[in-house]
């Protein structure tokens, strides 16, 4: 048996580089992998804690999470892939046109 | 099992770090792919076989050969310069993140957590039924509004991505 506290240190710490990843890389496709990260480490997180208070909740929460991040990655990708014919570019620090 | 257990989480983290500090954003897809193999090995040895293995069709399939193909697009003949260019905000932003580290692994380890009521699935339960057909029962009968809701979620972002992409004529 896993200790819980391993598993939900894991999580953070993979949810820590995830934000590290969206604040110092530039390259808006790998921020949008590091969002993906972040994902992933609050879902390990679930299933921690599922596994832990014998909980079938988290594993189905799991499942929806997946599949918002499906539609989070189609819809986002979709979006950038209509920002750079205009711009030309994949660094975010272009993509100022909602800046006031 | 615990021995397992690290080894997945040590190739996970260092894998993460790779998404963090490679240059070639190519590299950094396949370190996450990296990182979502060793979270499915976790997910199995957490008792729950469906989540790996969606984790692994999906993300590790779908979800990241879907970035890749973007990346392929949208590839542009930039020289590639550093990954992380350092100046004072970006430092900042590291402390901050180790500041949101302290405090959750702080809160995660004084064992506070583990407190709350047992749910009505022990480990037994669930090898006794199975675990997808538990989670079957449970996204038809308790869980049927979600369920149904993120279809339609499905369908909205189907047809956003096509609008959204689609190259406009004048």
């Amino acid at each position: 048996m896993i200790p819980l506290t391993h598993i939900l240190i894991l999580s953070a710490l993979l949810f820590s580089i995830g934000v590290l990843g969206v604040m110092l890389r530039r390259n808006v496709i790998v921020i949008f992998m590091s969002i993906e990260l972040m994902l992933n480490a609050v879902n390990l997180s679930f299933i921690g804690f599922a596994r832990s208070l014998d909980s079938m909740t988290g594993v189905v929460f799991i499942f929806f999470i997946i599949v918002v991040a499906a539609a989070e990655a189609v819809v986002g990708l979709s979006i950038i892939l209509a920002i750079y014919r205009t711009r030309k570019s994949l660094n975010i620090d272009d993509f100022n046109l909602l800046r006031w | 099992m615990l021995i397992l257990f690290y080894l997945f989480a040590t190739i996970s983290v260092i894998c993460a770090l790779g998404v963090l500090f490679m240059k070639n954003p190519f590299h950094c897809a396949l370190m996450l792919v990296g990182t979502f193999f060793c979270l499915g090995g976790i997910y199995v040895m957490l008792n729950a076989e469906f989540v790996a293995v969606i984790q692994v069709l999906v993300y590790a399939g779908a979800i990241m050969v879907l970035f890749l193909f973007v990346l392929m697009l949208l590839s542009t003949n930039e020289p590639s310069q550093v990954a992380v260019k350092w100046d004072v905000g970006k430092m900042l932003a590291v402390v901050v993140t180790l500041g949101i580290f302290t405090q959750v692994a702080s809160v995660f380890s004084d064992g506070s957590m583990m407190l709350g009521e047992k749910g009505a699935y022990p480990l037994e339960k669930i090898e006794e039924i199975g675990s997808i057909t538990l989670i079957g029962q449970l996204l038809f009968t308790e869980y049927v509004l979600p369920f149904e809701i993120i279809s339609i979620l499905l369908l909205v972002a189907v047809i956003g991505a096509v609008v959204i992409a689609k190259r406009r004529f004048n």
